[in-house]
């Protein structure tokens, strides 16, 4: 038989046994009410302790939700949520906000474990990383605060900064995704629960990474986080984001939204690590991921940097976006996105061109195996004044199979005369030459797929912070493996 | 023990059915090196083809041994692993994948297969460099993508630059030397003399007798419609650069 034959054959065959995080932690949880309604929202903002602007903001946020439908452009197809299903706010049951890593529960430490996040202080890789761990709806645990202090940057779970940090999460949130944008982001504003808040001073480079773990592991939980990060003049802060979930039969919600604020000469690098699970052979199970994720270059000179390996979810909904406001900010949207079995990816980006000489930079790189479904959607806009405004796009999609889909769907509307876009797309498959020259070298097929894939997405992961690229490069073997035979 | 062993070997296409390998015998000794030689079409990088275990042809009959394990029993990468190389008549490009990191890979997984410590970066660069200063290439030919933008001729001795590393027992060479100029032709001749030693052996796929100057065969073959037709010594190579594949073709020169 054929190698490429084979391929299709065992692609179908592939299980989702494979996913390694598909354990479900005993903990026991504290729930709302199960379902959406007023009472619900009064008791997410009562258990937060929050003031009372911000339980009015998301009243008026879930009013406006009540006249929204949701939406169906995208290609992507599954089964309705049922929002009156879903819990909305499941905690650890822990008394207070533990104070220290002792006092968090062993078995949630047990869990990040597992889960290969280096929690505890001396393990985390030697100092370059900041954790804050977000466990269904709380956060858990925030290391390297104090460091962090020294240099007056803040990074806390979102709670404590709307206690502590009104002032600025009272200016800035809402700020770039208003609590009317979207179906899904104004469910999130009604209903968040946690996230986190990262605010880096003027003239700061923030003296490490900072990074998040997001963790779904209650049944019948929706996940909402908030993330909100604002980098001031001239600051720099690089960010990251690594997501699991427990396997389970029905599917979870996951709609979170970010925003991100660089002020002028400021840069945000924003790195994602998605690997929820994507349900069996069937969809069935998965996180259905809807996520609005936005960033505005608000000052000159500034710079928002988007880097995403995509590889679970059974449906993932994502247009990681940059509002080039600022005259000469520049926007990156460097994304991988694999899909396998019947997953579904509807992912792009959005570059709204503003300022002068606003310069934009798109490299997709999809996969799909299997019978699944992989789609970029990108939007370049210019904007009358942006004079001089550039973009250049260039989407590769690779197919394994032929069973699988790949579309590209770019929407440009230039309203600058003076303006350049570039638009490049490829589609590709894994060839049984390939294949038969890795194997003569002695590479099993599985290594030959992992090297061949992770070869095509080479410039993307050269975007992935150093620490994280050896994981997500293992993420993408992991992810295809059984794709040949 | 002969290193390998072919037996009256019968391969088809499996897609269409049709018989290109009409009943091979060959025999290579440790440390001997055989020349093939044939027309167009004759079935020489089928052969290779088949000896390297890729998929898509069908052994309808005969036998290979290799080293004393049925050869044919084994997956591709598994008679890689064994020692069994194949040196490509046209490599193949692997986009983004740097040339260190395939090789090593590759390098890898062999010593893993035989249950050896895998090689760190360093040890790995090491090895490398100096394998490659051998065959006059620098570094920056290493980091391009595998064979991506290479010209033939450095396609080809990358091609020797991985035997050379991933050091074989038998080295199947398939025209590694068309499309070398002729430096190119005497450093990978070289390279590939001085792989040679009591116990590897060499089947070296060729249309030119210039080669078989660098590379002094012990035997040559003469394969054509499928079978070998005639064995000699390397005087057999020379006869043929003078009188063509008439006889065995039955064309006319
Ligand atoms: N995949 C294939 N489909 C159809 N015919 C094939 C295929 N592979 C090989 N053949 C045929 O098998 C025969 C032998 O081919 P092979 O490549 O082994 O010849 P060769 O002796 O290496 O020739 P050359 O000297 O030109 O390299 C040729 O007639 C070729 O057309
Ligand atoms: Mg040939």
């Amino acid at each position: 038989m054929a190698a490429t034959v084979e391929t299709i054959e065992q692609v179908e065959q592939l299980g989702t046994e494979k996913y390694k995080y598909g354990f479900v932690t005993d903990i026991e949880s504290e729930m709302a009410p199960k379902g959406l309604s007023e009472e619900v929202i009064r008791f997410i903002s009562a258990k937060k302790e929050e003031p009372e602007w911000m339980l009015e903001w998301r009243l008026k946020a879930y009013e406006h939700f009540k006249t929204m439908e949701e939406p169906d452009w995208a290609k992507v197809e599954y089964t309705p949520i049922d929002l009156s299903d879903i819990y909305y706010y499941a905690a650890p049951k822990i008394k207070d906000r533990p104070n220290s890593l002792d006092e968090v529960d062993p078995e949630l430490l047990r869990t990040y474990e597992k889960l290969g996040i280096p929690l505890k202080e001396q393990e985390v890789l030697a100092g370059v990383v900041a954790v804050d761990a977000v466990f269904d709806s709380v956060s858990v645990a925030t290391t390297y605060r104090k460091k962090l202090a020294e240099y007056g940057v803040i990074f806390c779970s979102i709670s404590e900064a709307i206690k502590e940090h009104p002032e600025l999460v009272k200016k800035y949130l809402g700020s770039v995704v208003p609590y009317s944008d979207n179906y899904f982001a104004t469910l999130n504003c009604a209903v968040f629960t946690d996230g986190s808040f990262v605010y880096i001073p003027k003239g700061v480079r923030c003296p490490m990474e900072l990074s998040t773990y997001f963790r779904i592991n209650a049944e019948n939980t929706g996940q909402f986080e908030r993330t909100l990060i604002i980098a001031e003049e001239g600051s720099y802060v690089s960010y990251l984001e690594g997501c699991t979930a427990p396997q389970r039969d029905e599917n979870q919600l996951h709609a979170a939204v970010v925003e991100l604020v660089a002020m002028k000469e400021a840069e945000i690098k924003y790195s994602t690590v998605q690997n929820w699970y994507p349900g069996d052979d069937t969809g069935a199970g998965g996180i259905y991921n809807f996520v609005t994720k936005r960033g505005a270059c608000r000052g000159d000179s500034s710079k928002i940097s988007w880097t995403q390996v995509e590889t679970g979810s059974a449906v993932t909904w994502k247009y990681p976006s940059c509002i080039l406001q600022g005259d000469n900010s520049v926007g990156e949207f460097y994304s991988v996105a694999i899909t396998n079995n019947a997953q579904q990816a509807d992912t792009g980006t959005k570059m709204i061109h503003i300022g002068k000489n606003t310069k934009s930079t798109i490299i997709s790189k999809g996969i799909s195996a299997g019978k699944a479904d992989n789609t970029y959607r990108g939007l370049v806009k210019v904007l009358p004044g942006a004079e001089g405004a550039r973009n250049y796009t260039q989407c590769d999609s690779l197919l394994i199979g032929d069973q699988c889909g790949a579309h590209t769907v770019p929407y440009i509307e230039s309203r600058n005369p003076s303006a350049r876009i570039e638009h490049e797309a490829t589609t590709s498959k894994i060839s049984e030459d390939q294949l038969f020259y890795c194997s003569q070298r002695g590479l099993s097929e599985e290594d030959a797929v992992s090297i061949i894939v992770n070869g095509f997405c080479k410039e993307v992961m050269k975007e992935l912070p150093m620490e994280f690229a050896v994981e997500a490069q293992k993420l993408i073997g992991i992810s295809l493996e059984g794709s040949v035979g | 023990m002969a290193l390998l062993e072919i037996k009256n070997l019968h391969a088809s296409l499996e897609e269409e059915d049709k018989e290109i390998l009409k009943g091979i015998d060959l025999v290579i000794q440790p440390g001997e090196v055989h020349a093939i030689m044939g027309p167009n079409g004759s079935g020489k990088s089928t052969l290779s083809y088949v000896l390297a275990g890729r998929d898509g042809y069908e052994v309808t009959e005969g036998e290979v041994t290799f080293d004393g394990k049925d050869l044919l029993e084994l997956e591709a990468n598994e008679r890689a692993n064994e020692g069994v190389f194949l040196a490509f008549q046209y490599p193949v490009e692997i986009p983004g994948v740097p040339g260190m990191t395939f090789l090593r890979e590759a390098l890898n997984s062999k010593r893993k297969y035989h249950g050896e410590e895998e090689l760190d970066a360093m040890q790995f660069l090491k090895l490398v460099r100096e394998k490659a200063k051998a065959l006059e290439m620098g570094d920056d030919m290493l980091k391009r993508a595998v064979n991506v933008g290479f010209s033939g001729g450095e396609k080809k001795r990358n091609e020797i630059l991985q035997m050379a590393v991933l050091e074989p027992t038998l080295c199947v060479l398939d025209e590694t030397d068309s499309g070398l100029d002729i430096d190119a032709l005497k450093i990978v001749a070289d390279g590939v003399n001085a792989l040679r030693n009591e116990n590897r052996g060499m089947l070296l796929i060729t249309h030119y007798q210039r080669l078989l100057d660098y590379i002094q065969p012990d035997f040559v073959h003469v394969m054509a419609a499928g079978k070998i037709q005639r064995s000699g010594g390397k005087e057999l190579a020379l006869e043929l650069e003078e009188k063509g594949y008439a006889d065995f073709t039955g064309k006319a020169a």
